[in-house]
């Protein structure tokens, strides 16, 4: 049970396994080639995205689409005001903008039915893209942006450190009263909201905190572009990428998105440079074979093997 | 100045009639199949794509191809159906599992469609002409091919309604939007009738797409912002209302005129911004229940 | 002290009145019945006083402020918990977590993860399910899922409790169980307003019973009172 105290037994071996990478991942660059830092990096991009997307779809079953107008936020904030601003102020800025994109879209969205809040989602970054543009063409009169130089070593940390809080507040979030209020708005909201939870601030407000860090995340990881326009940084690739790997990592356990977000990476990073098109092709089969045959994801799987084996040995004394 | 509101009009009625038609595609698959098939625009982009294939390389009339492309996109979505989104009816705990688990696959299938698009013909523009001469309406020229749109996405329209309210499919079609459960007892063989329903949903887009090809360039890219606008009209029309949809189509066409006449570039905004005010007012839409 | 009080609650879906006019009240420390045929409007009467739905006229009061217009949650943290005809668990929640979610979000606000526990563990016992705290709430009977509802309307402290068919569903022996729980409840100092269709049970535990037809209020009395009464025999019996 969540809440109940757990015993130091059953952190233990998690713990070590933590803290040893832990301790890799903060040395890493040190002893690590470039390009092996930079992949590094992108899968911790991608766990931020996951992560990010669980924290308040997992539960909830409100199904958003928006991670992609978030990151495309943080991105231009970060193209905005990168050349005026200290990098830290940057990534703070571009966490506030798209906080407060969320809490604008939560508010009109989440008092009403599910499917009104994936349907506003599903458009908002064709919908940012196209008003940046405009913005673009017709007011700055400028198209695209360029981006300040960060090193690859400071993008590394920086992602690193990112990853570090988000996978604390979603540890937090998961194990609170919050966390288990989320679950029962996933079960039976109405009965939820008799149980005397304020759903839709609860709603709302996990939203838009779970865009704070793919804001971040957009606003680092745009100095790895040097030039940056519109059609660049609202990608509906960075909607689709989250839930693919959340999904066929499995939400059961807090480590299914972990493990699903560093397959994907891994794999994007392997078949973009020769298959293009066909390795989107590839992912988006496999989104529909993890729906229809992985509904609970790998981890799901593994937890079903597992329960297999304990029932063997209790035929077997 | 007449004519300058004439032309902006005739130019909303001539967009609004392509958007009533992907509309009400969309909400066949949503309002009777309970699928939100965001695919959807990419089966317009498919049928537009095959449209100039057929006519760039074989000199097929366009208009042929609506014979072409509708069935097949019918048949893909109704063996779609029957296959995917049906087994995943079947498994999901709920209406509201089912809804969302058949959105993602939709979402998974809008990928596959594409990137199927962009490995054979890449992210190129491609157009060709058709029609292209003008008419000349009240004094200002209409592109004869997209008068030639308007007058099939009416009588698509207006065909279909018939085909709800007159025929013994189109009444069970509308039983099982209402209630799917009680539809199936009363004898409708319900797997059957929502799978021919996404199908017809996906037969629109067939269409849509042709027409399309015959009036505007193309690319691969171009399902998603259809797919959007198909989904506001929907929402704006009401969740579940087909006749909606055909009329909010032809609204959105208005507006989205008139913005464009106004500030080129902003249409969509515009849409967004009438559909904020939806969910702020009456969010349950025009005709919606 | 008047706990409760409706007054010329009305309630239209489409055109069909689903409440029309209706003044009703309970006291504090009673435990109130609320009967009459199906489609009467007493599950629309308990989804008006709960926010589950909201009212098109007249005003509901509870310990004498204005609670129509509130919020669902709101109402709950004043201190009118409710549980529903169907029976609405967390399913893939095991029971404790059902009513620590009670516990954390009801009328106490502030408390500790600790504190949380224990009144919910309290609660747990109170209607006999504490053995079976570590349970996904899906896996439970149906009798064992009512008393968790009970238990976790209990945890959220409520001054007046909304029971809606507790019964319907069990057998002889649970449905006496559910009585006794009830009469328990009510011995804790909480009021009871109770739907029910089983006719027995409702006239051995309750003070006074209102009965609903076509959404108007027929009837109230004594459970005495309400066995005689002709146009409740009518009602039920056709005429």
């Amino acid at each position: 049970m969540d809440i109940t105290k757990v015993t130091s037994k059953r952190l233990f071996l998690p713990g070590i396994i933590f803290f040893f990478l832990a301790v890799l991942a903060l040395f890493y660059p040190l002893y690590a080639p470039a390009y092996y830092v930079i992949q590094l990096t992108a899968i911790f991009m991608y766990i931020v995205l996951t992560m990010s997307w669980v924290i308040f779809s997992g539960p909830t079953g409100y199904i958003s689409l928006a991670p992609a107008a978030f990151f495309g936020v943080g991105i231009y904030t970060s193209a905005v005001l990168g050349k005026a601003l200290s990098l830290p102020i940057v990534i703070c800025a571009g966490g506030l903008v798209s906080f407060c994109l969320a809490l604008l879209v939560g508010a009109l969205t989440l008092r009403l039915r599910g499917i009104y809040f994936a349907i506003f989602t599903f458009g908002l970054v064709e919908l940012i893209k196209q008003l940046l543009l405009y913005w673009e063409i017709n007011i700055t009169h400028t198209r695209g942006r360029f981006v300040i130089l960060v090193s690859n070593n400071t993008i590394y940390y920086v992602m690193l450190a990112i990853l570090a809080i988000l996978l604390i507040t979603a540890y937090i979030i998961r194990r609170s009263k919050y966390g288990l209020a989320l679950q029962s708005i996933g079960e039976d909201e109405e009965a939820a909201a008799h149980t005397g939870i304020n759903i839709t601030a609860l709603k709302t407000v996990i939203f838009a905190v779970s865009a704070i860090f793919i804001g971040a995340t957009g606003a680092i990881m745009a100095t790895r572009w040097t030039y940056i326009d519109p059609y660049i940084a609202f990608n509906p690739l960075f909607s689709f990428m989250p839930v693919l790997m959340a999904i066929f990592g499995g939400m059961g356990q807090f480590y299914g998105p972990i493990i699903g977000a560093t397959i994907f990476a891994y794999l994007e990073e392997v078949l973009i440079t020769r298959f293009p098109y066909y390795y989107m092709l590839i992912f988006g089969l496999i989104l529909i074979i993890s729906i229809l045959f992985l509904p609970n994801g790998l981890v799901g799987l593994l937890q079903k093997w597992r329960k297999g084996d304990l029932a063997k040995q209790d035929e077997n004394p | 100045m007449v004519v300058k509101i004439l032309d902006v009009v005739i130019a909303g009625l001539l967009m609004g009639g392509l958007y009533a038609l992907i509309a009400m595609g969309l909400s066949l698959q949503y309002g009777v199949a309970r699928v939100l098939n965001i695919s959807h625009g990419e089966f317009m982009m498919l049928g537009a794509f095959i449209t100039w294939l057929l006519y760039s390389a074989f000199g097929v009339n366009p208009l042929v191809s609506l014979a072409i492309c509708g069935p097949v996109a019918f048949i893909i979505g109704f063996l779609l159906h029957r296959t995917l989104f049906t087994r995943l009816r079947i498994s999901s705990a709920s209406a509201g599992a089912y809804e969302g688990s058949s959105m993602l696959a939709a979402f998974g299938l809008l990928f596959i469609i594409q990137n199927i698009a962009l490995a054979i013909w890449g992210a190129n523009v491609r157009a060709y002409s058709y029609l292209g001469f003008g008419v000349n309406l009240g004094g200002a020229l209409f592109a004869a091919n997209r008068l030639v749109t308007l007058g099939f996405a009416v009588l698509i329209g207006l065909g279909f309604y018939t085909f709800l309210a007159r025929t013994r499919l189109g009444k069970a079609i509308r039983a099982a939007a209402q209630d799917s459960a009680t539809a199936g007892l009363m004898g409708v063989n319900i797997n059957k009738v929502l799978a021919l329903c996404f199908g017809f949903g996906a037969l629109m887009a067939g269409f849509a797409g042709t027409l399309i090809s015959m009036c505007y360039p193309i690319d691969a890219n171009m399902g998603l912002g259809y797919t959007i606008i198909a989904i506001i009209v929907v929402a704006l029309g009401g969740l579940g209302s087909i006749p909606g949809s055909f009329i909010g189509g032809f609204i959105l066409g208005l507006i989205g005129s008139i913005v464009t006449y106004i500030e080129p570039g902003l249409s969509l905004a515009a849409y967004y911004l009438l559909f904020m005010l939806l969910l702020i007012v009456r969010p349950k839409g025009i005709l919606g229940k | 002290m008047r706990i409760l009080e409706g007054e010329k609650v009305t309630k239209y879906f489409g055109g069909l009145a689903a409440i029309s006019n209706v003044d009703f009240h309970v006291d504090q420390g009673e435990i109130v019945g609320l009967i009459g045929p199906n489609g009467a409007g007493k599950t629309t009467l308990f989804n008006l006083i709960s926010a589950a739905i909201t009212l098109n006229s007249g005003v509901i009061r509870f310990k004498d402020r204005k609670i129509s217009g509130l919020k669902a949650y709101q109402i709950c943290r004043t201190g009118v918990a409710r549980t529903f005809q169907s029976v609405k668990v967390f399913g893939n929640m095991p029971v404790l977590g059902n009513v620590l979610l009670g516990s954390f979000f009801g009328t106490s606000t502030g408390m500790s993860s600790a504190d949380a526990t224990r009144e919910a563990m309290e609660s747990l016992e109170f209607v006999g399910l504490s053995a079976m705290r570590g349970t996904p709430a899906k896996d439970l009977t149906l009798a064992n899922q009512k008393r968790l509802e009970v238990a976790r309307a209990l945890a959220t402290r409520p001054e007046l409790l909304l029971l809606d068919e507790l019964i319907a569903g069990l057998n002889a022996t649970e449905t006496a169980q559910a009585m006794e729980l009830v009469t328990k409840i009510r011995d804790r100092g909480i009021t009871i307003l109770m739907i029910e269709h089983v006719m027995k049970a409702i006239m051995s535990v309750c003070n006074r019973i209102m009965v609903l037809h076509h959404g108007e209020k027929i009837a109230e009395g004594t459970p005495k009172e309400i066995a005689n009464n002709q146009t409740v025999i009518e009602v039920y019996l056709g005429k």
